[in-house]
């Protein structure tokens, strides 16, 4: 079974005409990258809530299907039960920091789970480290870039051992070489640590060459599933006014001129490798 | 007659430096964008635009009138902020009135502010939310209010922060339509991140790059945006089409590297490949 199970997931937020969720199944295994992405309203953020619990427990509605989390059933279990299992990180890290210090910050989920002295120190510096912002473990999270505030929101809910984590946007407040320096630590904890990420994303350009599938939601539903260079080449996903990789579109544009690439690129890297092995 | 931004400097209270000798000219009909690191002084220089600031030493002229001259609410009639955070700007208890207020400030007719307010609800897919309250809304929807509520007094200079920030694909070809829609007489500057959003306008913006409150360049998009160096000091990534360019270079393709455009890219790839190495 895999780490997230979401099975003919239907669901109508209290008051709403149209369910926000219809028939979704989705299935993520441990150690996978997986990008979740659609039009705004597509169901995206309402799919995060259901994983962690806030949906049902938190917004009312009409609940049908299952969603099992680390083999919960997040209909039978609290949110504070399911958040030691799906770690969330948000798109503004100012709206996720409050302490005074970065460490405070990070030690202060394992403090409140009421874990022994060591461990909350083991994990804190593990976090910190992971994310590479141990040096700066005394500043104040305010004085730091928007970029490493992000860091500092992923070690805090490292620290609490997650089976997964759930990034809701988490460069869109961040400047471009912010961006791509948080999708690069993803991407790192994902290959070196095996964590599970799960990434809502708009921007597939600089994030789709670390993602192992793509899954691409519209109006409530997952339309399209599977690896980035099948979903980012599909006509159902130009279709979808998604932003496609200029890099997949330069693949299309030769293939229409009859130069075939041996494969979808998904970074300028990989298609220029490509482009001087054919050409 | 234009908006001349002249050796302007801005201090905070704090001490901070936030822009440190800018010189800019916007004239009618002009596409200015405007990129650089967060903490580079983007927003401050736009706001010295329309007087919300005003300059520590040197001086803005729009049209002539120096903005320690003149209020903001004088400036706003010609100079239309849109704000990066919505909820800076949003107060009123509906979208309806949201929109018609800076036009009952300027003293419109009721008849144009029923007119206006009617376009600007079609115009940005507001109409159901009409008698909503904007802090209601989605951060998306938020957006356009703010935009709807600045665009419907027709301002000769539109200056927007980050106007694409929280909206989807759609959304901002949307925005992109209007934008384009609103030049020819009128001027548009607009902060954004967003590199790919910049470089699929037609024509091409000029770019302004700000790093540490000064210009580092001033140019046409296809000179600026492909320039590794500036890239590198401006904290910019190199948008993937002449990215991809230059990497074919250095596998040896005798490629033109300051291309944005994808179809001349296609082109230049395609002779590449004919031509005997």
């Amino acid at each position: 079974m895999g780490i997230v199970e979401v099975e003919n997931l239907t669901f109508t937020y209290r008051g709403a005409k149209r369910p926000a969720l219809e028939h979704v199944d989705l299935s993520i295994e441990r150690g996978e990258f997986v990008i979740i992405t659609g039009p705004s309203g597509c169901g995206k953020t309402t799919l995060c809530r259901c994983l962690n619990g806030l949906i049902p427990h938190f917004y009312p509605g009409e609940f049908q299907g299952r969603v099992l989390v680390a083999g919960l059933d997040t209909r039978e279990h609290e949110i504070w039960e399911l958040a030691q299992h799906v770690g969330l990180v948000f798109q503004n890290p100012e709206n996720q920091l409050f302490c005074l210090t970065v460490e405070a910050d990070v030690a202060f989920g394992p403090e409140n789970l009421g874990l022994p002295r060591d461990e909350i120190w083991r994990r804190v510096k593990w976090a910190l480290h992971v994310t590479g912002m141990w040096e700066l473990r005394h500043r104040a999270p305010h004085e730091l870039s928007g970029g490493q505030q992000q860091r500092v929101a992923i070690a805090a809910v490292l620290a609490m051992e997650p089976d997964i984590l759930v990034l809701d946007e988490p460069t869109s407040f961040l400047d471009p070489a912010g961006a791509a320096d948080i999708l690069s630590l993803v991407a790192l904890l994902n290959r070196e640590h095996g964590i599970t990420v799960l990434l809502i994303e708009h921007r597939l350009d600089l994030a789709s060459a670390y993602a192992d599938r793509i899954v691409m939601m519209d109006r409530g539903r997952v339309v399209l599933d599977g690896p980035p260079e099948e979903v980012l080449a599909s006509p159902e996903a130009a279709k979808l006014g998604v932003g496609i990789p200029k890099v997949v579109r330069l693949y299309e544009l030769l293939a229409e001129r009859g130069l075939r690439l041996p494969k979808v690129p998904l970074s300028p890297a990989e298609a220029a490798r490509l482009i001087a092995e054919v050409a | 007659m234009p908006i001349e931004v002249q050796d302007v400097w801005y201090v905070y209270p704090t001490g901070v430096e936030a822009l440190r000798g800018v010189s800019l000219t916007i004239r009618e009909g002009d596409f200015v964008v405007i990129m650089g690191p967060n903490g580079a002084g983007k927003t401050t220089l736009v706001k010295t635009l329309n007087g919300l600031l005003k300059p520590t030493r040197g001086r803005v002229l729009v049209d002539g009138v120096d903005t320690r001259k003149a209020t903001v609410a004088e400036l706003a009639r010609k100079v239309g902020l849109v704000f990066q955070n919505p909820d800076h700007q949003l107060f009123c208890e509906t979208v309806e009135d949201e929109i018609a207020f800076a036009l009952k400030n300027f003293g419109f007719p009721e008849e144009e502010i029923e007119k206006r307010v009617e376009w600007a609800l079609r115009t940005f897919g507001l109409e159901e939310y009409r008698d909503t309250s904007p802090l209601a809304l989605s951060g998306g929807e938020k957006k356009r209010v703010a935009l709807a509520s600045v665009l419907v007094w027709d301002p000769k200079y539109l200056v927007l922060d980050e106007p694409t920030l929280g909206q989807d694909h759609a959304q901002k070809e949307v925005l992109r339509k209007l934008i384009s829609g609103f030049l020819g007489e009128r001027a548009v500057v607009m902060v954004t991140h967003d590199m790919e959003f910049v470089v699929d306008f037609r024509p091409l913006p000029r770019v302004v790059l700000l790093a540490e409150g000064k210009v580092l360049a001033n140019g046409r998009a296809e000179e600026v945006l492909t320039d590794p160096e500036l890239l590198r000091r401006a904290s910019l990534l190199r948008p993937q089409v002449p990215e991809t360019l230059c990497r074919l270079r250095e596998l040896g393709l005798p490629v033109r590297t300051d291309v944005l455009d994808l179809w001349e890219a296609r082109d230049i790839i395609l002779s590449a490949r004919r031509e005997p190495r």
